[in-house]
């Protein structure tokens, strides 16, 4: 066994999702699967290679970087038009600090 | 109105010369081309929404210039699909995605403005995998697509939308994007071209994010002319995107001319072994018929190949973990209430997303998690860069290398779905050029007894998109696959 249900619940949680007892149950079972398999990966001698953190990237350090402007932004009515809660020019969430 | 009596097997020039010869409009192109892609869409559900006005407005733009005498750009008139995870200022973008249901983008794609700019005319956006994971189009929240070529089997995914726009006639090109395999496995499975490009080649500004160090946007055409002039259009440096890459973008369609003879070319032995399936007989035939063009084909070895697929399901789904956390419930259209935030956000993320995405989220925090990221992400990183050198060693001694795009043709709707370990394996030919970043594509390369499709894929070094197009032209003008549909 690489992962059991009592994990699959812990990782749940770190990615908030909320699950079903079946869906626990079925990705116990698949993660299972492809956690194995991925093992697979440890005959491979990796300990003279560094790790590819960077595709590709062939200009300078600094060629990304440019004078600061002003410019046209999107706007905070466009930025909220697809919230599913808007109020007051914000994102409204539940309450999350009692008064 | 003089509709156009067919426009299911149009090529770009053949649309500029229209044009040009006043046989049509591009209003008139655009009624038509949208018309019959709304007529043929219940065959394959290849398009999730339409966007008639959009389409509408730039015909007029296309036809008000050549009115005016001006040049109305090398994509004038050309009807385009757009593959539902690269977002349309002011059309829905859904990515498959129940999460995303009534999402219209505030912005547009930096590949879609340089596409009207170019002239184009987007007809609508297609439909593909939840988020562009999986590999049969059947993780789509609205219903998979099926094939043009049997309806009853898989367009391949996850731009399976895209790829049946374009076989089936609805679209003469269109935009998908390839994370693992995306644009040529449908592309092979429809039987249409389908580019992946070198990694920065093409602006992600607006490309959904799935897995960041492997997503790409690139085209599907008909021909590989098509293709090829659509990604010399969407290409080239964008301060949007700050890995966009700053070498110049060559004009490719210009050096299509067919001189191949003497091109040196690698078969890798480890994608041959146990392929025995009628798409590996078709790409024997295939490599026979480059010898017959003058192609110089060598024997060589990419000895890291076999750990490809654990080493990209781990840097894959660990990215997508990371960039589907946005998902929360609050600034995405869909919301399911709770009184405590957390509880929003898990019954939100619950609800919203489909098993597939649920897997991908769950593996990849997973190996994110506190002591196993160097178990499985930093090994993955190293095993990447294994990858990347076989290929690098590779084009030292060969100008291309030829591959097949998938072990098997077609499957059928239903087939492999409840095996996600067998499906991810399928993506063992495709997924390398993605984890090395570089150009690849599927050429199509005959057809199964049963007429399926069969694509054959090409890749070159990075940035040597236009040998790789020159090979790819070439060979699809020898074995007659032009317009195969």
């Amino acid at each position: 066994m690489k992962i059991t249900e009592q994990e699959v619940r812990y990782v749940a949680g770190l990615a908030n999702l909320k699950l079903s007892e079946d869906e626990i149950a079925r990705l116990s079972k698949d993660l299972d699967e492809i956690l194995t398999h991925i093992d697979t990966l440890n005959e491979l001698d990796t300990s003279n290679v560094q790790p590819m953190a960077q595709v590709l990237y062939e200009a300078g350090e600094t060629a990304t970087l440019r004078e600061d402007q002003e410019r046209p932004c999107l706007g905070n009515e466009a930025a909220l038009a697809n919230a599913p809660l808007a109020g007051a020019g914000y994102y409204k969430v539940p309450k999350v600090i009692e008064r | 109105m003089s509709a156009i009596a067919d426009v299911t097997g149009l090529t770009i020039q053949q649309v500029r010369n229209g044009l040009v010869n006043r046989e049509f409009s591009a209003v008139e192109l655009a009624q038509s081309a949208l018309e019959f892609a709304q007529a043929e869409n219940p065959k394959t559900n290849a398009y999730l929404h339409f966007s008639p006005e959009r389409a509408l407005e730039a015909a007029e733009r296309v036809d008000r210039k050549l009115a005016a005498g001006e040049d109305p750009g090398p994509l004038a008139g050309v009807p385009v699909a757009i593959k539902d995870v690269i977002v349309t200022k002011g059309v829905r973008t859904t990515c498959g995605s129940r999460l995303l249901e009534r999402y219209v983008p505030p912005y547009d794609a930096t590949a879609i403005i340089r596409l009207e700019e170019a002239g184009a005319v987007i007809i609508g956006k297609t439909n593909c995998d939840e988020f562009a994971m999986g590999s049969s189009n059947e993780n789509s929240a609205f219903g998979p697509v099926r094939n043009p070529a049997a309806l009853d089997r898989v367009p391949g995914g996850s731009s399976g939308g895209s790829a049946a726009a374009v076989a089936q006639g609805t679209a003469v090109v269109a935009l998908g994007s390839d994370t693992g395999g995306s644009i040529r496995q449908p592309a092979s499975f429809c039987g249409v071209v389908g580019v992946t490009p070198t990694y920065g080649r093409v602006s992600r500004y607006g490309l959904v994010a799935f897995a960041s160090s492997l997503d790409h946007i690139g085209p599907f055409g008909r021909t590989v002319r098509d293709a090829a002039q659509v990604l010399q259009t969407i290409a080239g440096r964008d301060e949007c995107d700050a890995t966009s890459a700053f070498a110049p973008v060559p004009d490719y369609v210009s050096q299509l001319d067919g001189k191949v003879a003497g091109t040196k070319i690698g078969v890798p032995r480890e994608y041959f072994e146990g392929l025995t399936s009628e798409s590996g007989d078709l790409i024997h035939k295939g490599i026979d018929l480059l010898k017959s063009i003058g192609c110089e084909v060598r024997d060589i070895s990419l000895p890291a190949t076999k750990y490809a697929v654990p080493c990209y399901y781990i840097i894959c789904t660990a990215e997508a973990s990371s960039n589907l956390a946005r998902y929360d419930g609050v600034r995405y259209t869909t919301r399911v209430e709770a009184d405590a935030l957390t509880d929003m956000y898990k019954l939100t993320r619950g609800a919203g997303f489909g098993a597939e995405c649920k897997r991908r989220i769950m593996l990849g925090t997973y190996v994110l998690s506190h002591g196993y990221y160097d178990a499985y992400y930093l090994k993955a990183q190293r095993v990447r860069a294994h990858i990347a050198d076989d290929f690098r060693k590779a084009f030292q001694e060969v100008a291309a290398i030829v591959a097949p795009v998938s072990p098997f043709p077609a499957f059928k709707l239903g087939e492999k779905l409840d095996d996600p370990l067998e499906m991810y394996l399928s993506d063992i030919y495709t997924i390398t050029g993605d984890l090395a970043g570089i150009p690849c594509m599927s050429v199509p390369c005959g057809k199964t007894a049963a007429g399926l499709p069969v694509g054959m894929q090409i890749l070159t070094n990075h940035f040597a998109e236009t040998g790789m197009f020159r090979l790819a032209d070439a060979f699809e003008k020898a074995g007659g696959f032009t317009g195969s549909n």
